[in-house]
Order: structure tokens, then C-alpha cells, then sequence
């Protein structure tokens, strides 16, 4: 998508646009030729009003001085052109939902006269009444002649709005053709490959047994992605939960652990209940929760600083004598956590942005063996990892849950879970589905209630 | 939700223009019944001083609102004051017209601004670090070019560019109020209705965005410093006036002040927000706080403390009203 849009240039292969060589050098050259991305994130100026928007780079003027009832006009007959009269261009678009910021984008890319429009994922961040109107502004700009590359997880979606297909899995595109010719199944079949049906299943679990219930939570909701969730977490348990991005994992994790409010539901933690309004993060490790966030480099790690400063971040009055860190007890204690994980490092002193991304995450894991807490929330524990650092990470958390810890994990990744955790549940535009015996899963079945197909 | 008629964008931006106007109004109301006097702290002469004491902070505040509104900030203003004051006294002494030196004056300003605009583009710097370079740079050579001492020119008629009571008493108040007034409404006008204008509040508001859609966001960067240094010349070349001299030590923070206003009348550090007329309200409202401490005898140091509150009070208020219009 990046490299359709022009962000970077392609390391290798070329790109042709009406049968000329297409390398663009950045995105406003891409736009000019006809090609704009609408950003999953969008990329609109809060501060200016919809009209502004839509003819950014592009206003009407004489001289300098811009003409704005010909730009309101324009943007008017552009929003007509959508479906949305009802937008106001002289909004402000920092007062506009969603949806309608949404429109504004789209809005600009035909006020750009583009021929090719790519929408990453333009659904996962709407309500669900939104789609539907957003599926007319397509169609709309497929009756005029553009053409949309649309990419989704949702094969509904796909079925309702494309013509033709792509799968790509692992970085390769691996069938294409018209959607009327292929049934959900094997799409799905596409999705996974058939090189995940040889993986091995259970074969790093280790005898463990499921103790008592620590965590449990009740019809937890965050608007707008998670809807509903209801789990409970034993001892000695793994529990995966599987989803698509977008779907509400991280909302359950994150509520979970405190770092956002429920809007509802109920928390209980070794059977006693946890008040949503004294719920936070400070609260939760102190009562022996831990969490690994999905994004190291912005939450979870401090970059800058040494290993043993992030290893012990969590419990820093352990290495300190009355406020003042005792230096040499505090790289003992991150010697201590990352050996376990065969962190490679030049010493607990290092910075952490000098270390590889798979290197990162032992960091950060290490953090949580050092912080010892009896419930471990792990979201994406294995996101960007090598081969080599996925299997000391995961041989650590299946040691943890053999201990009597409590281990919550969510994954993209549908193999890894079948193979790491006792019971999956899966997430679906909100809702948690109850949680089975992983064998009670297959891969198959996993994506299948994750995408809705089928 | 989408269905929903909101109010036209007018509306709210004349709703973020009221907070500091009533600022303004509580402030005169206050220092009114507080000095005992209200026809003395209100009356013709007394708003008159307060005008003529406004008018470097004024047009100071002009320059940084555009500087802020793109997302920048400006630490050298004070720096660029001092420099400018002395490359007009200079240029008077050595016999120049009074216009050209006021005319060298402010281009030495644009100069300065168009160095700092082309550091921040061209080496990559943010502008907090390129203009505190600035800072240095500015008032250093502003005392190289005097020898370390005040420049005395000969007297001219930019002399009574600030003064209090203006020589022609149809003018009412000093030549430049009236210069701050007029280069306001252009301003105003430039960052509302040209195409340049615009592109000035889209590079703040979301730069990757403007960059996206083809903006020359570096050539927007480097016209706005200019810009802005042009009016910190005009500041300077105002400031050696009211001083008769070239002093190169004057105005040290004075753009903690320019700041100030431009924050007190509605400006955002991070971009895309702020209004001329706020940014002169903002500066409107110190002036009269310094003006009714004075009145009441208070020390100086009680002036600073209110001023340092109102400051974060302003803001305070600013978050609370976006955070209420936001539900």
C-alpha cells in the first residue's frame, strides 16, 4: 500500500500506471499521477473546515486570494457526488465524527481527480451503520470510472463491495482472480496456506494443570470496538484470544490492566471485585497484574534508557536503599530476569535502541519475569520477533504458566496460539466468543469465526 | 450525529475570540473600582500610555501568531529588538533619512527571520533550538555593531513614532498604535482569505497531511520566519524611538512576553490555532495589568506573579472550553 501510495520507494520490482513505469517520490508526486491513499489513520487538518480540506494544495484563488465561495461550491458538489449533502462545508473537520472525516478524505481524492484510489482497512475504525454509506461513496466512485483497491479482513466486506481478489499471506500475493469464482472456504484456505496444517499442535505444552479462577471479567465494553467481553483466567492457564486487528483485543487487555476505563462491565480479581472507578494501571501491579503492550517501541519500552533501567521500571523500590538506586543490585536483578530469555546484550548497562527488535521484547518480557506478578496480560508477545527469540519467549511464558501463573495472550497469529496456549476465545467486531480447549480449535475454525465467513 | 446541523465555523471562532476579550473587560473592570478612580484608570490619558506602551509587545505578538499558527516559535525576538534598534540608530547616526533607516531596520529583522526559517528547513532543526541559537546570535552582534554601548543618534521625527501624546492632536494616539492597528487588519486578512494564509494554518495544523497534498511546506516555513522577523524589526526600530537610542541590552525577554499574548488570546504551541485579534488582546490585557499595579503602588514583583497566573489560568480556561465543546 505504502509503495502503490508513493511513501517509499520498492526495494526491488517495478511499479507501471497506464502501462508507463511508475516510481513516484513521495506521495504528493503519487497524488498528481492520479494515485491517493486514504489513510487508515486519516490525514486531515483538524483546524481547517471541510472545504479547506477537500481543496488543500488545490484552493481556488485569483492571485493569492482565495476565492471561497467557489471553494465551498466545489467541495459542496464533491460531497453531493458521495452521497453526503448533509456535511456542512464550512464545519470546522476537528468537530466532524469519524464517518464523516472519513467522507472529507475521500472527498479530496477527487478533488484531486484521482484515477486509482487505496483504502487500507477503511472500515475497522467505523461503526458498523457507517459502512454501509461508505459502500455507496465506492460505488459511486466505481460508476465514475475509478478504480479502489480495498483492503480488508473481512470477507463480507470483500464479497459485498469488490469485483476481483488478491490474498496476500506472508508478505506474498498468493492467488488473484474474480471473486464470483471462489467460495469463503477457500479463501480461507488461501489465507492460512497449506503449510500450517503440518504445524505440530501442542507439542511445547507441557503438563499443566488450571487452578483456581485469579481473573475474571464480565460483559467488559469500550466503545466503539470492544462490544462485549466475558472471561475468567485460572492458574496454570494459558488463554489466547484470537482476532483480527481492530477487533477489540487490545481494548479487553488494556481494560483489563487499567490503562483505559471500561464504559461497563465487571472486574473480579482472586474473587474479589474491582471497582471500574478505582480501576488503574498503578493499582492493577500492585495487586499483582502485569501486561506486555502490542507497541514497544511508543508504550512498552523506554529506549533510550539501560536494560537493567527497563527490567526493574516496574519495581524499582526493590533495588533501592530509601530513594537512592543501588546501581550494582539493579544490574544483578536485570542479569537475573533477561537469563532466562538469553537476552544477547554488551550488558545490562546497554541502551535499549541499541538492541535488535527480538533482543527488545526479552527487555520487555524480562521486565514482567522481574515485576513477578501472578497475572501476566500479554498482547502480541511475539509481534516483529525472529524465529530464534519467539521460541525463548514463548519456552519463558509456558515455564510461567507451569508455575501457577495466570497467563493471558493475544495473538494475530493463529499457528502460534494452537500452539502455546490451553484455551482460545476468539474476538469478533467486539464480542468475545466463550473460550474452548485448544483442542476443540483448529486454524480453520479460528479464522473462520474471526472473519465471519463461511 | 452526522445529520446533525453544528454551528457554521464563524460561530465558534467569534466563541474563542470572546474568552480573551472578556479577559480584557474584567481586568479594566477590575483595576476601575480597585484604584478607587475609575475616570483616572479609564480616562483618554490613561488609555493612551497603556496604547503607547502596547505597541512593541503588539506588533511583536503580530510575527508570532503566524510563527505559532504554522506550528514554530520564535525565542529570538527580543534579541532581534535590540539588533534592529541599533542598526536604525546606527544608520540615523552615520546620516541616513529617518525612513531608510527604519526601512534598513525592519529588513535587517525579515533577515534574521529568513535565517532562522532557512536553519529549521535546511539543517532540520526545531525551532525552539534554532531561534534560542538565534537569541545568542542576535544579541551578540547587536552589541558587537554598537562597540557595547547605547548608540545615540541624532533626533528625527521616528521619535515620536510611540510616544504618548502625539505632536498632532488629530492623531489621538501615537503613530504607532495606529501602524499595529492597520498591519493587524492586513494580517488578519492575509491568514483568512489568501491562499497563503491557509496553507499557514494547514502546515500546523497537520503537517505530514499539507505535505501530502503537494504544499511546499519548507518554502511555507521559511516565509513565515521572514515574515515574522519583519515585525520584530518594526518592534525594534519602535522600541530605539521610544528609547531615542540604540540599546543593545534592551528587551531581554521580551519574547516571553510576545508569547504570553499570543497564548492569553487563544495560540496553540502545537499549531494550527490562534487569531491576530486575540494575540493584541492578549498583549492588551498585560499592558493593563502593568498599567493598574503601577496605579495601585504594588512592586513589581506582584505584577510578575499575576501576570505567570494569568497565563496558565488563560489556558486552563482555553482546554476547559475545547474539552466541554468536544461533548
Amino acid at each position: 500500500m505504502n509503495l502503490l501510495a508513493g511513501a517509499f520507494p520498492p526495494d526491488s520490482g517495478e511499479m507501471r500506471l497506464d502501462g508507463r513505469a511508475f516510481a513516484p517520490r513521495g506521495e504528493a508526486e503519487a497524488r498528481r499521477l492520479g494515485v491517493t491513499h486514504i489513510h487508515q489513520e486519516l490525514s486531515l487538518c483538524p483546524h481547517l473546515s471541510v472545504a479547506e480540506n477537500v481543496l488543500l494544495g488545490a484552493e481556488p484563488s485569483r492571485r493569492g486570494w482565495l476565492d471561497a465561495r467557489a471553494m465551498e461550491a466545489r467541495a459542496t458538489e464533491l460531497l453531493a457526488e458521495l452521497g453526503r449533502e448533509s456535511l456542512d462545508p464550512r464545519r470546522r473537520v476537528e468537530e466532524l465524527g469519524l464517518p464523516d472525516r472519513q467522507a472529507v478524505e475521500i472527498c479530496r481524492a477527487l478533488a484531486a481527480d484521482a484515477r486509482i484510489v487505496l483504502m487500507d482497512e477503511p472500515t475497522s475504525r467505523l461503526p458498523r451503520e457507517s459502512v454501509a454509506r461508505l459502500f455507496e461513496a465506492i460505488r459511486r466512485m466505481r460508476a465514475r470510472g475509478l478504480a479502489v483497491l480495498y483492503v480488508s479482513h473481512f470477507l463480507e466486506e470483500v464479497r459485498e463491495i469488490a469485483d476481483r481478489y488478491t490474498v496476500l499471506r506472508d508478505g506474498c500475493s498468493v492467488a488473484t482472480g474474480p471473486l464470483s469464482e471462489v467460495t469463503d472456504a477457500q479463501l480461507v484456505e488461501r489465507m492460512l496456506g497449506h503449510a500450517m496444517e503440518s504445524l505440530s499442535k501442542g507439542s511445547a505444552r507441557a503438563a499443566r494443570t488450571a487452578g483456581e479462577v485469579l481473573l475474571q471479567a464480565e460483559d467488559l465494553a469500550l466503545p466503539p470496538r470492544l462490544v462485549s467481553a466475558s472471561l475468567s483466567l485460572r492458574r496454570g492457564e494459558i488463554l489466547g484470544v484470537a482476532g483480527l486487528v481492530g477487533s477489540g483485543r487490545t481494548d479487553l487487555v488494556r481494560c483489563l490492566f487499567g490503562l483505559e476505563r471500561p464504559a461497563a462491565g465487571r472486574i473480579r480479581l482472586r474473587d474479589k471485585e474491582v471497582p471500574i472507578s478505582a480501576l488503574s494501571s498503578g493499582a492493577q501491579i500492585r495487586a499483582g497484574v502485569g501486561f506486555l503492550s502490542e507497541d514497544r517501541q511508543r508504550e512498552g519500552l523506554a529506549l533510550p534508557m539501560s536494560i537493567a533501567d527497563n527490567v526493574t521500571l516496574t519495581r524499582l523500590r526493590a533495588v533501592a536503599h530509601g530513594g537512592w538506586i543501588d546501581l550494582p543490585r539493579q544490574a544483578a536483578r536485570a542479569e537475573e530476569a533477561t537469563r532466562p530469555l538469553r537476552l544477547r546484550s554488551a550488558g545490562p548497562r546497554t541502551p535499549v535502541h541499541r538492541l535488535s527488535g527480538g533482543n527488545r521484547q526479552k527487555v520487555a518480557v524480562a521486565r514482567l519475569l522481574n515485576q513477578d506478578p501472578d497475572v501476566l496480560l500479554l498482547d502480541e508477545p511475539a509481534r516483529g520477533v525472529d524465529i530464534g527469540a519467539r521460541e525463548d519467549i514463548f519456552r519463558e511464558i509456558a515455564a510461567l504458566a507451569a508455575g501457577g501463573k495466570a497467563v493471558l495472550m493475544v495473538s494475530s497469529y493463529v499457528p502460534e496460539l494452537l500452539e502455546v496456549c490451553d484455551t482460545i476465545a476468539v474476538m469478533r467486531r467486539g464480542r468475545l466468543s466463550p473460550a474452548r480447549p485448544v483442542a476443540a480449535w483448529t486454524a480453520e475454525s479460528i479464522l473462520e469465526e474471526a472473519v465471519g465467513g463461511g | 450525529m452526522a445529520e446533525r446541523t453544528a454551528p457554521a465555523s464563524g460561530r465558534t471562532r467569534l466563541a474563542r475570540a470572546l474568552g480573551p476579550a472578556a479577559g480584557l473587560i474584567t481586568v479594566a473592570v477590575f483595576f476601575a473600582l480597585l484604584t478607587g478612580a475609575p475616570e483616572r484608570y479609564l480616562s483618554g490619558a490613561n488609555l493612551r500610555v497603556v496604547l503607547a506602551q502596547t505597541v512593541i509587545v503588539g506588533l511583536g505578538a503580530i510575527g508570532m501568531t503566524l510563527v505559532m499558527i504554522s506550528g514554530g516559535i520564535d525565542l529570538s525576538v527580543g534579541a532581534t529588538v535590540a539588533l534592529t534598534g541599533v542598526i536604525t540608530a546606527l544608520a540615523l547616526r552615520d546620516g541616513a533619512s529617518p525612513a531608510a533607516a527604519a526601512a534598513l531596520g525592519v529588513a535587517a529583522g525579515g533577515a534574521v527571520g529568513l535565517v532562522n526559517g532557512l536553519a529549521i528547513t535546511g539543517l532540520r532543526i526545531v525551532p525552539f533550538i534554532a531561534t534560542l541559537g538565534m537569541l545568542g546570535v542576535a544579541r551578540g552582534a547587536a552589541k558587537y555593531f554598537a562597540g557595547e554601548q547605547s548608540v545615540n543618534p541624532p533626533p528625527t521625527w521616528l521619535n515620536g513614532l510611540a510616544v504618548t501624546f502625539p505632536s498632532r492632536k488629530w492623531m489621538l494616539v501615537a503613530p504607532g498604535v495606529w501602524i499595529t492597528l492597520a498591519l493587524a487588519v492586513a494580517m488578519a486578512v492575509v491568514l483568512r482569505r489568501t491562499v497563503f494564509g491557509r496553507r499557514v494554518f494547514a502546515v500546523g495544523s497537520n503537517e505530514a497531511a499539507a505535505r501530502a497534498c503537494g504544499i511546499a511546506v519548507d518554502r511555507v516555513k521559511v516565509a513565515v520566519y521572514a515574515a515574522g522577523g519583519l515585525f520584530f524589526g518594526l518592534a525594534g526600530v519602535t522600541q530605539m524611538s521610544r528609547l531615542r537610542q540604540g540599546d543593545p541590552t534592551v528587551a531581554v525577554g521580551l519574547e516571553l512576553d510576545v508569547i504570553a499574548s499570543v497564548v492569553i488570546g487563544g495560540g496553540s504551541l502545537s499549531g494550527g490555532e490562534g487569531s491576530v485579534a486575540g494575540s493584541l488582546i492578549g498583549a492588551l490585557i498585560m499592558s493593563m495589568l502593568r498599567n493598574g499595579c503601577q496605579q495601585m503602588g504594588w512592586p513589581t514583583y506582584v505584577q510578575e506573579i499575576i501576570i505567570g497566573v494569568i497565563i496558565v489560568l488563560a489556558v486552563a480556561a482555553d482546554r476547559w472550553r475545547a474539552s466541554r465543546a468536544e461533548e
